[in-house]
């Protein structure tokens, strides 16, 4: 049979190679589910087995159904997997937001939310699941889907890879699952933030390699001479991502057939390896990739140029350069050599200086168009996400200080801080760039309903400030409590006291998040109704101001 | 030989640093690439497609 025979969408050959690839991994699989020697193996095994099983099928229906389309016209976009992958965000988000909300119910009325029955609503297990479902899920789907899109757009070419992404894509997912569903039945490495055991640590190894190197390839056929600075963030996301991965999840499992692996190093090694990924992976997982979207989604909404190209650069090589060395200052007054745990604070001050040139540069692109701060809450959105960036590293490095560190490590306070970074910072960066995507994917002229977006907007902000101040609250007054001493020279007080002082600001800090979740459960319905294409009427529109003249509403005396 | 490394791994690392730092500086301030950047500041603003000139 000659290729002309064949149908065109037959003719490429990434479909069939992974059609290839995943039956490989069904037959490890099932190898291992056959093997297993423990009964948590044979769970993921036979989850692991199914869900590539289904994915088989899947690829099969649609490789069907292609008739004489090709999938993936070079003279075309992929913007269909940008929208999966906007989807997938929403569902994730949601889902990471409300088991946070979980877990602060927990931690604020620990008898009722105590269910000796079912093990797996432990807060100990649901705990991974939030941080890993906010950060990797939902961060990770809103990285994964904006950088298909900028990279694209920004380099005038289509994804390179033909149906790899759309491995990338699933195999993400696939990995979630697992990671998930191992947090809640037990499975875990006791790695903050790198709990997943050794074999879905492979697996994402797998897919991240193939998410580089079709991120390089896209790079290579690039049509536009210049590598934009967006893809420069996420490149260095990609990269430090997968050296990071790799080197904290270096272990042995006890057999090809075990859920449980070991550690290559130990000790104080142990911890440094760890913190140096940790940090990082606030470093180049929740800053390199949302500057990223700043760099590319703030230009692109307000229509004007970025403030400082050159700043940017320098912004980039400086951020990078100085953040890797940073980690240290997570085990202060540990048994790591004290040299380098100044070395870690050092380096962390200096990381202030790149932070705001970053942010200055982000906020003054709005140079002559600062009325869209007051006419398109999106753009409002994207600008308080910097504020939050901005105020999130000043209080990291003051942080770091090791003096001021001796009160907050270990308390509250390192709670407020994460979430002022992660909800100001990271979630409304991404919301944000999730409104503009659902928007231009689709083709709208506007979103649904901007009234939902400005709904969206302060409950979500108001949530921020309950929770950021209520830990504030809470971090200080305990960490002050801890080091209070009674005449005597006793501790002043016992550790379940500092636990019941806590009671209010628990309490505040979960009606802060469930006013976050809430907002970003009316962003979904407004996406939702977005993408299906109902518009609203009346519908102030986000790209021009109002036609009554603003000068006169502007001019009015103050009393 | 801890006093050796580490002296020589901070010297180093300073004048390695301050190298990298005048190097991208350079690079950035250059006033030769200073049309091209401006050309770089709006590319996210064109909507243009695949293979476009």
């Amino acid at each position: 049979m000659s290729t002309s025979i064949l149908k065109k969408g037959a003719r490429d050959s990434s479909t069939g190679m992974v059609a290839a690839f995943l039956c490989v991994f069904a037959v490890l699989a099932i190898l291992i589910a056959g093997n297993a020697a423990d009964r948590l193996m044979g769970v993921h095994a036979l989850l692991f087995f199914s869900a590539i099983a289904l994915w088989l099928i899947g690829i099969g229906l649609w490789a069907g159904k292609l008739g004489d389309r090709d999938p993936f016209d070079e003279t075309r976009y992929e913007d269909t997997l940008v929208k999966f992958g906007v989807a997938a965000s929403m569902f994730w988000g949601i889902a990471g937001l409300l088991v946070g909300v979980i877990i602060a119910c927990q931690l604020t009325w620990p008898n009722i939310f105590y269910l000796d029955q079912l093990g797996w609503t432990n807060f100990g297990r649901l705990r991974p699941l939030h941080t890993s479902a906010v950060i990797f899920a939902f961060g990770g789907n809103v990285l994964l889907a904006t950088s298909f899109h900028v990279v694209q757009r920004t380099t005038r070419a289509r994804l390179f890879g033909g149906m790899w992404p759309w491995f990338v894509f699933w195999g993400y997912q696939l990995f979630i699952v697992i990671a998930a569903t191992g947090y809640l039945m037990g499975i875990t490495q006791s790695k903050e933030y790198a709990e997943p055991e050794w074999y879905a640590d492979l697996w994402l190894t797998i897919v991240w390699v193939a998410y580089l190197i079709i991120f390089l390839g896209t790079l290579w056929k690039r049509k536009e001479p210049h590598i934009y600075v967006a893809n420069w963030f996420y490149l260095s996301f990609i990269v430090t991502i997968a050296m990071l991965h790799i080197v904290n999840n270096l272990s042995l499992p006890v057999s090809l057939g075990s859920s449980k692996s070991y550690q290559l190093f130990s000790g104080v090694q142990d911890a440094l390896t760890q913190w140096w990924y940790g940090h990082n992976a606030v470093g180049f997982f929740l800053t390199t990739g949302f500057l990223a979207i700043m760099y590319y989604f703030i230009p692109k909404r307000v229509d004007r140029p970025v403030y400082s190209y050159r700043l940017s650069i320098v912004h980039f090589w400086s951020l990078i350069f100085i953040y890797i060395w940073a980690g240290p200052h997570h085990l202060h007054y540990t048994a790591l050599p004290q040299w380098a745990q100044t070395l870690g604070m050092t380096f962390s001050i200096m990381l202030w200086m790149p932070s705001w040139g970053g942010m200055i540069n982000g906020v003054m692109t709005l140079s002559g168009a600062w009325d869209k701060l007051r006419t398109d809450p999106v753009v409002r959105m994207m600008v308080v996400s910097l504020a939050f960036y901005g105020m999130s590293t000043f209080e990291g490095p003051l942080m770091s200080v090791r003096a001021v560190n001796s009160l907050s490590h270990y308390t509250e306070w390192g709670i407020g801080h994460v979430h002022s970074g992660a909800l100001g910072w990271v979630g409304f960066i991404s919301f944000g760039a999730l409104y503009c995507l659902t928007q231009w994917l689709w083709k709208r002229k506007s979103l649904y309903s901007m009234a939902l977006v400005e709904w969206h907007f302060w409950l979500a902000t108001i949530g921020i400030v309950f929770y950021i101040v209520s830990m504030w609250f809470a971090g200080i007054m305990e960490g002050l409590m801890w080091r209070a001493y009674n005449d005597f020279g006793f501790l002043e007080y016992s550790f379940v006291e500092t636990v019941e002082a806590k009671h209010i600001s628990y309490i505040i800090r979960m009606v802060g998040g469930l006013l976050y979740l809430s907002g970003a459960g009316i962003m979904c319905y407004n996406l939702i109704r977005t993408a299906r294409g109902d518009a609203r009427i009346n519908q102030p529109a986000d790209a021009k101001p109002v036609s009554q003249p603003p000068a006169a509403a502007e001019l009015q005396p103050a009393e | 030989m801890y006093e050796k490394l580490s002296s020589f791994a901070q010297t180093g690392g300073l004048i390695y640093f301050v190298a990298i730092f005048a190097a991208v500086l350079a690079y950035a301030l250059w006033p030769k690439n200073q049309k091209k950047f401006d050309k770089a500041a709006s590319l996210p603003l064109s909507d243009r497609e695949p293979g476009d000139e």
